[in-house]
């Protein structure tokens, strides 16, 4: 029983990161029906920049959240401006394409700067080298700053989309682009502000997994990137609240393949996950069916 | 029987046995070293696969990013028969086992999965290759992470020839036929096509099925010309690798695809020791056609006269710049 409970505990610390990733593949999907790929990188990125200020500048770990999350902001519209504004009106085909290119070209271009080495994270000391003990069952303050981090994000989030005029305008394009865009809606900067609000969710997940499994690399966004989408797939894509359920279902599954299971599957049955959801319900957890008209 | 004689066909019959005797006659006269023989081989590996690819995506419109999955079954079932049974028989069974058994799998994973449309059936492939990618990687026969090693060689450049035009014979020839045609037709417009009585999910299933059919040929050839095989070769850079040649060629092109094949493996032949640069040059290579020229090199164009002669003026090109 204890075993569970710590899998339970491990496996939401996972999903808040997965969470926290799935949250920026299902708000563009939602906006503009691009799997941005990119997004896997943004996140990478994060975790790059907030070891080098933990390392180069020794900044502590709140100052390095916040500014891998803008640097992150930053780097999220540049690439829709520069990358995917262009091809607002091109064919799905040619969008996914490119979004694959970019991806490519920020881990190459990334491998270039940084070398390909796995790099560890600085030791965390003072409160967040803390381990809890209750009963058998240990809780480390890196779990509580994960998930205590996730909640806020998601919470500031959700006022975002519900309570302001941005959030609004997002509901709107992602509803129908033409029709808010006659209701004077500036699409673009909606689907630019769209980006941003994604790219810091992964800036800040990627320190946060730099803190937690305590290394990084080029390539490290890769997996985690196809299990968030698999996560918002899972929930529905497009909708924020199944992007939160699909993270954390996810991370807790692959906590317990590992943990009770053989640990060299634990991606298989995330993308097994993924075809059986796709094949039994297409629209995800959350979502609706849609009927196709001609 | 008796268009086979026709003057077109006749010519290029006469071009396809020109390119292969040239070839052969380099080879044997020692201007094609070893390591431009590799790189030939990686051309026709890549002809293979992109012109296999470009059915699925290019003509019948199904974006696939599963491609090298299908290529490390037919690599590895073909390893193992000739590992087994080093000799010409078993090597031609292995091959053909290899092809056999891509299939299956393409027709198993292709009846459910090509319901979904466009990104979706994108994403639910690249899972299946991924899941192939960790089976491979946890069995016993494949040795897992360590990989095959010492796979008995058997093709050289008259067995790579063979299969290489054979691919692109058939699948040609497929696209002319009627099949072909309501393939081509699911890309234009799905919902048209079955208004008009072609069934969408048999056509689908049947250039999907195709398609990993010749995916599994060139992963037999890999295996036995590169004699080594690691799951890791298999993984999702290497379905990107393809969709590039595809996509540069032209999505909908089989000459175009030819043409990128080539042009791309010089480019990174030369570019063997910066892995990093070559990953970069094709990274910007994806986004700046995408933004310029989507429909890539030859759009859905061919060349007319013989696509076959053009692989020998581009392959001599390349032997003159060494």
């Amino acid at each position: 029983m204890d075993n569970f409970l710590q899998q339970v505990i491990n496996g939401i610390s996972l999903g808040s990161i997965y969470a926290l990733i799935a949250l920026g593949y299902t708000m563009v999907y939602g906006i503009i029906k691009l799997i941005n790929f990119a997004h896997c990188d943004v996140y990478m990125l994060g975790a790059y920049i907030g070891y080098f200020c933990m390392t180069s500048l020794k900044l502590g770990v709140f100052p390095s959240l916040v500014i891998a999350m803008l640097a992150c902001t930053i780097i999220g519209v540049l690439i829709e401006k520069i990358a995917y504004k262009p091809l607002r009106n091109a064919t799905r085909i040619a969008v996914l394409i490119t979004a694959i290119g970019v991806s490519l070209f920020i881990e190459y271009g990334t491998m270039r700067f940084v070398t390909a080495n796995v790099r560890a994270y600085p030791p965390m000391t003072g409160w967040l080298a803390e381990r809890f003990k209750i009963g058998n069952m240990t809780i480390t303050a890196q779990q509580i700053l994960i998930v205590a981090s996730t909640i806020v994000l998601v919470a500031l989030l959700q006022f975002i989309v519900k309570k302001t005029k941005m959030g609004k305008a997002m509901r709107a394009v992602s509803l129908d682009k033409d029709a808010a865009e006659l209701m004077g809606i500036n699409v673009n900067s909606t689907i630019s502000f769209t980006f941003a609000l994604g790219s810091a969710l992964a800036g800040a997940a990627g320190v946060l997994v730099g803190i937690y499994y305590n290394s990084i690399d080029p390539l490290m966004g890769v997996i985690p990137g196809l299990k968030a989408f698999v996560a918002a797939v899972f929930g529905g894509i497009g909708i924020i609240p199944g992007a939160m359920i699909g993270g954390y279902f996810i991370g807790t599954v692959e906590v317990f393949v590992s943990g009770y299971g053989n640990s060299l599957y634990k991606d298989a049955v995330v993308f097994a996950i993924l075809i059986i959801i796709l094949i039994v319900k297409p629209a995800g957890l959350l979502g609706k069916n849609t009927k196709e008209k001609v | 029987m008796k268009n086979i004689f026709k003057h077109k066909t006749l010519q290029k019959f006469v071009s396809i046995l020109i390119t292969y005797a040239a070839i052969q006659g380099l080879i044997t006269v020692g201007i094609i070293d070893d390591y431009w023989q590799a790189t030939l081989a990686t051309i026709c590996i890549n002809i293979i696969l992109a012109v296999s690819l470009n059915l699925i995506t290019g003509f019948t419109g199904q974006f696939s990013l599963g491609h090298a999955g299908f290529m490390s079954i037919g690599a590895y079932v073909c390893a193992i028969i000739t590992i087994s049974n080093p000799t010409t028989v078993g090597f031609i069974g292995g091959i053909i086992a290899g092809a056999i058994a891509a299939a299956l799998v393409g027709a198993i994973v292709g009846l459910p999965t090509l319901r979904l449309r466009g990104d979706y059936l994108a994403i639910a492939t690249l899972g299946m290759a991924e899941i192939i990618k960790i089976i491979f990687l946890n069995m016993e026969i494949t040795n897992g992470a360590a990989g095959l090693q010492g796979i008995p060689q058997f093709v050289n450049w008259t067995w790579m020839f063979v299969f290489t035009v054979g691919t692109v014979v058939i699948i040609a020839n497929f696209l002319k036929s009627s099949h072909g045609r309501a393939c081509i037709s699911i890309r234009e417009d799905e919902i048209a096509a079955e208004s008009m009585g072609v069934n969408t999910t048999k056509y689908k299933v049947i250039s999907f099925t195709m398609g990993a059919f010749f995916a599994g040929i060139a992963g037999g050839i890999y295996a036995s010309y590169f004699y080594f095989l690691k799951p890791d070769l298999f993984g999702f850079l290497k379905s990107v690798d393809v969709l590039v040649i595809v996509v540069l060629g032209g999505l909908g092109s089989i000459s175009g695809s030819i043409i990128a094949a080539v042009l791309l493996a010089i480019i990174s032949t030369f570019l063997q020791s910066f892995s990093e640069v070559r990953m970069i040059i094709y990274a910007l290579l994806l986004i700046i056609l995408m933004l310029f020229r989507p429909q890539g090199l030859m759009g859905s164009k061919e060349i007319s006269l013989s696509v076959f002669k053009k692989i020998g003026l581009k392959s001599k090109r390349g032997k003159e710049e060494v």
